[in-house]
Formats: C-alpha cells, structure tokens, sequence
C-alpha cells in the first residue's frame, strides 16, 4: 500500500493531500492509494478523500484535535507498519517535515524530503529534491522496504476522482500523551490570495521603507494584480509583515507564473525559496542587486516613483 | 546539567557552487559553520549564562575541517567539543543516531541543533535526533528560556506560531530571530587552543548512510535579463512592463 498522510483545514482536505495522490498515482504502481485522516471529528474530510483514494484510514479522536509531532509520528508509523506501506508520503508543510524524520526512525525507514519527482523501479525509489539553498537538484536513491516521503507542495498533478469512492476504514490507535503544553496560539493574517497556490507573487523587501511604504505601495499594486503578497526575511523580522507572508529559507517556498521582487537585494536566503518561479521581475534602486542576477525583467530605479505609475497602468 | 550544541560546516551561503559528479566540489569552497547552527551555539552560552552548572558540549560530525570551525566554537564559549571524524557523508536520519548516542554517552538533557541545514535544505536532524532518543521536540524556535528544569518559549508552526513549555530532556531546533550571534574574542581564540577537543572514529556509531546521492546538478533557470535603468521616464517603463504582463504573460487582464 502506498500510504498517504491528509492535510486539511477547516473540514475540507488541502491542495496538497489531492498532490500526494497524484504524486501516489504516477509511481504507476498497481498497489491501492491509502489516505489517512487523523484529527476530531473528521467524517466530512474522510468523505472527501474517499473521492480520490482506494481506501482511507481513518483515526477519530478527541486527543488528536491539535496536531503535535510526537501523536501524529506515533499514529502514522502505526498505521504504516500495520498496514505494510512500502512509502508513506507527507505534504513537505512545516508541519509534515518535523514529524515525518521521527516516522522514518521508527519504521527504520530511509527520508527523502521536500521531493520534486519520485519514481519506483523495482526495489530501488529515487528522487528528486534541491539543496545547497535550493542552488542543486540532487538525485537520490533508497533500497528499503519501506520509505518515508515528505512531498513538495505546487509540483505534482492534483489527483482526478475515483469512479467508486473508497472504502472507509476506523482505525483503533492509542494516542500518546503530549509532553509540550502549547499556548499563546497566533494565527498570523493572511492575504487572501494563498502565497503557496498564488499564480503571481508581489514580494516586499527593506527597499519599501517602512510597514508603512510597504501597506501603501506594495499592497495595493498586488490587489491590483491578484497577487498574493510575499515579503523577505528583513521584513518580517522588522515587523512590517507577519510571518506567513515570508519567502526563503527560513519562510515559505514559492514557485508562481510571475514573481516581482520589489525593494529586494536578493541575498541566498531569500533566493531559495523563489528561485524557481517560472519569471522573476525585480524592481530595485540599486543596479547592482543580485535579484537582477536571476530576473528576466528588471527595473531599475526608486520604488516610491515606479509603483504608483505600475498601478495606474495596471487599472487602466 | 549538559547541553549538546550540533554544528556542521557547510559552504558560505554567498559562495559559488560547483557540481562534481555526485556530489558538489568542496574542494575550492568557503565553509562555514552553518548559521542556523550559530543560534544554537549562542542559545547554549545565553543558557549557561542564566543558569547553574551547565556544560556546553559541541558536537560535529565529518571531515577533518571540522576541527577548525569546533575550534571557532571553543573560542565562543563551548566548554569542550567532541569531533567524529570521517569523509563518509551522512544523511540527515544516519547523523541523527551518531548524534543521539552521544547525547546518551554524555549524558545531555538539551539538544539543540538548526532548524534546516544549508547544505542538505533539511529539516529532520532535530526531529530524528529526538525521536532516537524518544524526547520531545520543538522546533523553529525564536525565544527559549530555562527555569526550574523546564523549557518556556515560542516557535514558529505552519500558519503563525505558539507559546510552549516542555520539560528537559528535549531537543530543540533554532533559527534566526532567536538571538543575535557573539564573535569571538581574540583572548577566547588563544583560551579555545587549551580546551578539551576530542576526536573519535565513526566506526565507534556503527552508522552508515541511509540514502544515496546518485548526482548533484547546479540548475539554474535560462533568465531573460532584460533590465531597464527607469531614470527620467517611469511612466515609459511602466508601460512596458505592464504590456509585458499583459501580452506575453498574460496574468493582467
């Protein structure tokens, strides 16, 4: 079996459990596609995923309505070994990628981690990630009889609907104890246009001034545009945007249609979780910024004069 | 009490990488060691400043360089540093039981190790490392404070982040924001020479690589670099700039 880890929010299941599907189905292998739901009061979310998977697992449990890694590793090698996977796949989240290495420690499994392709040939799977700052793609190889895979969001096909929806399955499992309280949960505001799925991505940099410059410049352009709004790791840590809006390293990464770095220098850090996007455009005052370096379009030139006469001719 | 502070030497991220076969070519590279792993070292020092009786052990894994950069991290204010030397190159999951069986052997009650490795763009070692030793783990954490054996601070999650509290043992995982790194002094480089660095054989772990890199491609995108100084006329420049989002990417209506 080929065993597929839910994400979901707000009773419906995520972009990224519909990619590990897909990711699941172009292995090409005949073995069924298991889904597997853990959470509270989770019966509209197994239906759903019963549209596209062969069968789903399903664990309902008041303890399992906050997710923590320690439980969801638990649960999931659980059901991984008592299920006999030979690959369990987790969307490569924040969430998915701190749990997934204690589940590959317990199945004594091999991880491949943040995967962009994935094939099967015979006892042997190889992947395809980055590394080195998302600056190398490396080829990797693993002969185990079973693997744990955390998937990358955006890259694999989203998976089409079952004719016969799969069955559904209660799974009995004890949950451990949590041994971190948690508190102060901070939800951080996020634009309405999701930064992960957006088409075109409008990210801020320090050359915006202030939260202010940021608010009045940047955010009205990417309205204009249906953007969603990104914003570098200087940004954030000054205040000027919350978190989730962050690109890099230590943020999210993103691969639009169309990127536009506005008021970005371009350091590494923030490369790597953008240097994917399919075109790059970088406004920046400095012609010497190593954004230029991996944009297909560049202006050079202030912010503060360029951005409200992009806005006017966007709207015209 | 002990804490084990993991760090791992990698390119300079502001480098040029060069692919050799299956691997990147290190041979003519700045490393470093990799500043999610410099949080580390700083939490642990900031620890040991604020507590009683704490002993900050650091820990790296590879090839001989290493010595250098534990050298560096003596010269901070570790108190000793334990190097495993060996050319093998281990994934992220073997590394974790190296480093879990030290933290037995020394008896540690805090791991700390960063948050996504700059070489690797790995996330698992803390998680791993925890899991092998079945503690709890926090990661992406931005403020951690000790009191009364238990661990307060905040971290970072998929969409915003959280308070939390754990008990030791744990592992925890840093990155920037944390804390503001220290340099090194040019009397605690001269005091790093007489501290204890012990050197042992991987062999000792019975750990081997879990996964294979078959090959290592530097692939960049093919980038237009059409960049146009705005000067006098914004107004023409973005014209064409727009018409570009218009007509060939289409994502202006």
């Amino acid at each position: 079996m080929i065993l597929v880890v839910a994400s979901y929010g707000k009773e419906r299941l995520s972009k990224a459990t519909y990619e590990l599907v897909g990711a699941a189905r172009q292995m090409g292998s005949e073995d069924a596609v298991g889904v597997l739901v853990l959470g509270s009061g989770v019966d509209a979310v197994a239906v759903e995923a019963a549209g596209i998977a062969d069968q789903v697992l399903v664990v309902d449990d008041a303890a399992l309505a906050k997710y923590n890694p320690e439980v969801w590793s638990e649960a999931v090698a659980s059901v991984a070994a008592e299920g006999e996977a030979w690959i369990v796949l987790i969307a490569a989240l924040r969430s998915g990628r701190e749990y997934s290495p204690r589940v590959a420690v317990r199945l004594n499994a091999p991880l491949l981690e943040d995967v962009i392709s994935l094939s099967r040939d015979g006892g042997n799977i190889s992947a395809q990630r980055y590394s080195f700052l998302a600056r190398a793609t490396e080829t990797l190889m693993v002969e185990s009889p079973v693997v744990v895979a955390t998937v990358k969001l955006g890259i694999f096909p989203v998976a089409s609907s079952c004719e016969t929806p799969g069955e559904q399955f209660e799974v009995e499992q004890s949950v451990a104890a949590r041994r971190v309280r948690t508190f102060e949960e901070r939800v951080d505001a996020t634009s309405t246009v999701s930064l992960t799925e957006a088409e075109v991505v409008v990210a801020g940099g320090r050359g915006l001034g202030s939260a202010e410059g940021f608010e009045r410049l940047l955010v009205p352009f990417a309205e204009a545009l249906g953007a969603a709004v990104g914003a570098t790791r200087a940004v954030v840590d000054a205040g000027w945007r919350p978190y989730t809006e962050q690109v890099g390293q230590t943020g999210k990464t993103v691969q639009p249609k169309v990127y536009i770095a506005v008021g970005i220098s371009g350091a590494t850090q923030h490369l790597s979780g953008m240097n994917k996007s399919k075109v790059v455009i970088a406004i920046n005052k400095d012609a010497d910024a190593p954004i230029f370096k991996i944009a297909d379009y560049g202006l050079v030139g202030d912010v503060d004069r360029i951005l409200p006469v992009l806005l006017e001719k966007i709207r015209e | 009490m002990k804490i084990l502070t993991v760090v791992r030497q990698v390119p300079d991220a502001e480098s040029s990488l060069r692919a050799a076969n299956d691997s990147i070519d290190l041979s003519n590279t700045q490393l470093v060691m990799d500043t999610m792993d410099e949080y580390g070292v700083e939490q642990a020092l900031r620890l040991r400043e604020a507590g009683i009786g704490i002993e900050v052990i650091a820990l790296a894994v590879g090839r001989a360089s290493n010595e250098e950069m534990l050298r560096n991290a003596l010269a901070l204010g570790a108190d000793r540093a334990i190097h495993v030397k060996t050319d093998v190159v281990l994934d992220p999951v073997a590394l974790s039981g190296v480093v879990a069986k030290i933290a037995m052997a020394e008896g540690v009650e805090l791991v700390l190790c960063g948050g996504r490795q700059t070489d690797w763009d790995s996330e698992a070692l803390g998680a791993a490392v925890a899991e092998r030793l079945a503690w709890p783990q926090l990661t992406w954490t931005t403020e951690l404070v000790l009191k009364d054996g238990a661990l307060t601070g905040r971290h970072d999650v998929d969409e915003g982040s959280e308070g939390f509290t754990v008990s030791l043992p744990s592992v925890v995982t840093t990155q920037q924001g944390l804390n503001e790194p220290r340099f090194p002094t040019l009397p605690n480089l001269m005091k790093a020479r007489k501290k204890e660095l012990r050197t042992e054989a991987l062999e000792t772990y019975g750990v081997t690589p879990m996964v294979r890199v078959v090959k290592t491609e530097i692939q960049s995108r093919e980038r237009r670099h059409e960049i146009t100084v705005v000067g006098d006329d914004p107004a023409g420049a973005a014209a064409r700039l727009v018409g570009i989002l218009r007509t060939e990417l289409k994502v202006v209506a």
